[in-house]
């Protein structure tokens, strides 16, 4: 089963970071893949734009809206995703348990649905 | 030593007493790091010119201090000292034994239950050791500048909330001291993918239980835990490092550290005098038999049994849980060890791992190769250390 992992995180926590910084979080999470990796459950990842550069679709209401900003403004925005392939739930979260990002963000679990197409 | 060696030595062992004697009174943590980060860089500079003061820490002390002043004054744009106002080989500054150890009641603000309990343990690995945030997260697989921030934020709350820096009342001693000792024994329980890269905690883990121990010998429980992480550490060298996991009866006793082991038997002797019995202690007790039935065999199952049925009582954690059971299965067979598991397993809510691999274990032991299998390949699922998983897969591929 396939299941992503949606990282949100503080961007107040990121901010005026140098690329010294940036080099260290890239390592801590390309420790993280590497074992993803290693445990062969590695689908794909990606790290996401700010939220302000968000725009959000819709076709409710059978009309095409399209609005700048994101879907809803809390604290914590969207900031990354996971996806990986293991057994079951149980699996799923012992990873995200070990996701640098659930330490100070939260992450969303969400199964896929395509094998239920 | 070379007077680098010499300035990372003072380091390690100064660093936390010179922290805490220097942000008691203000409650100003971060202010207090700078001045200090600034004294060791000036004593780099200057030790290897005019040679280590016979007094490196109160040298350090004093440094510090005037840094701190600079900045002080700065602030109210008065004049600067500069660095020629550096103290002169020691006169005019205080003795060693002058400077109090206030380490203890730096690690009771750390782990206050005031601040988040996810960051206690950073929060000592920092401002009692002077690591860094970056290696703290590089060794924990932490984001190094969401851990900075949080730091950054708790440090201001025990400033502004002024969180005392005392030893806690002997009303509040004991749910406090629980907490700095869960706090250490977090450091050496978190560094769960064994990264060559990064840098190993666990001897730090040991060095604060070391530290906290030579400061209460009266507290039975943290001579328990400086007793467990040595127990533990001990075997570090027999575990097969980070690549494979060689669990401990499969280690060669021989490559156990043996002062490391006398140390922690002699901490266990001194608790058990105070008569007061607790977690640490029992966690230490079943450490020590394990380690004493492997290498010769003078500890049999029924102690482990009892020893671990006592833990269950006083401290239910499911490891424990897994203990007593993995300890039934020995005095009273495979077949009893399930059963009981399974009637645990109902109570917990999500797989534990250690239960898992326990039920697999004793499914294969029973010859139930099908159901040994499916249970292997669930903890496997679970696992996330490489080198346990690769062992694990191991048993499950021997069926």
């Amino acid at each position: 089963m396939r299941y992503t992992f949606l990282l949100y995180s503080n961007p107040a926590d990121f901010a005026n970071l140098t690329p010294e910084d940036w080099a260290k979080e890239k390592e801590v999470y390309g420790a993280y893949i590497g074992a993803l990796n290693q445990a062969g459950v590695f689908v794909s990842t990606d790290w996401l734009q700010p939220v302000e550069t968000a725009t959000t679709l819709t076709m409710a209401g059978g009309k095409r809206q399209v609005q700048d900003g994101p879907f809803a403004a809390t604290r914590e925005t969207l900031g990354g995703y996971f996806v990986i392939d293991v057994p079951d739930l149980d699996a799923a979260l012992a990873w995200a348990e070990k996701c640098p990002a659930a330490q100070y963000g939260k992450i969303e679990v969400r199964a896929s649905a395509m094998d239920s197409m | 030593m070379s007077p680098g060696e010499r300035a990372a030595h003072v380091a390690r062992s100064s660093y936390g007493r010179l922290l805490a004697i220097l942000a008691s009174r203000s409650g100003d943590i971060a202010t207090a790091e700078d001045a200090l980060a600034d004294a060791f860089r000036l004593a780099l500079e200057h030790w290897p010119k005019n040679g280590v003061p016979d007094n490196p820490e109160a040298w350090l002390m004093t440094t510090a201090k005037n840094r701190r002043l600079d900045v002080m004054r700065r602030a109210a744009r008065s004049p600067v000292t500069t660095v020629e106002e550096l103290p002169d080989f020691i006169d005019d500054v205080e003795e060693p034994e002058d400077i109090p150890d206030r380490r203890l009641q730096l690690m009771f603000v750390c782990a206050h239950p005031a601040i988040d309990a996810g960051l206690h343990t950073a929060l000592m690995l920092q401002v009692v050791l002077g690591f860094e945030a970056a290696d703290i997260g590089r060794s924990f697989l932490v984001s190094p500048a969401a851990l900075q921030q949080r730091l950054v934020r708790a440090k201001r709350k025990i400033k502004d909330t002024r969180i005392a820096f005392v030893i806690p009342a002997r009303s509040d001693m004991p749910e406090r001291l629980a907490s700095v000792l869960e706090s250490i024994y977090g450091a050496y329980a978190l560094s769960w993918l064994r990264d060559a890269t990064a840098q190993d905690m666990t001897g730090e883990a040991l060095y604060l239980a070391k530290v906290i121990a030579g400061l209460m010998p009266q507290e039975p429980e943290v001579l328990g835990l400086c007793a467990l992480l040595s127990f533990i550490h001990a075997r570090q060298k027999a575990r097969g490092g980070h690549q494979v996991y060689i669990p401990l009866h499969e280690q060669d006793p021989s490559q156990w550290d043996a002062k490391l082991i006398a140390g922690a038997e002699k901490l266990l002797v001194q608790a058990a005098q105070t008569q007061n019995l607790g977690r640490y202690q029992l966690e230490a007790a079943i450490q020590h038999a394990h380690m004493l039935r492997v290498r010769d065999g003078a500890t049999n199952w029924r102690v482990i049994l009892a020893l671990s049925e006592g833990l269950c009582r006083m401290f239910p954690t499911a490891g424990a849980h897994a203990e007593r059971i993995a300890a039934i299965a020995e005095v009273a067979g495979a077949e009893v060890a399930l059963n009981e598991l399974e009637r645990f397993q109902t109570s917990l809510e999500s797989v534990f791992q250690p239960v898992e691999a326990l039920r697999a274990h004793l499914l294969a032991k029973l010859q139930r190769v099908d159901e040994a299998r499916q249970s292997y390949s669930k903890a496997i699922s679970v696992t996330v250390e490489p080198a346990v998983r690769q062992w694990l897969q191991r048993q499950a591929d021997g069926l």
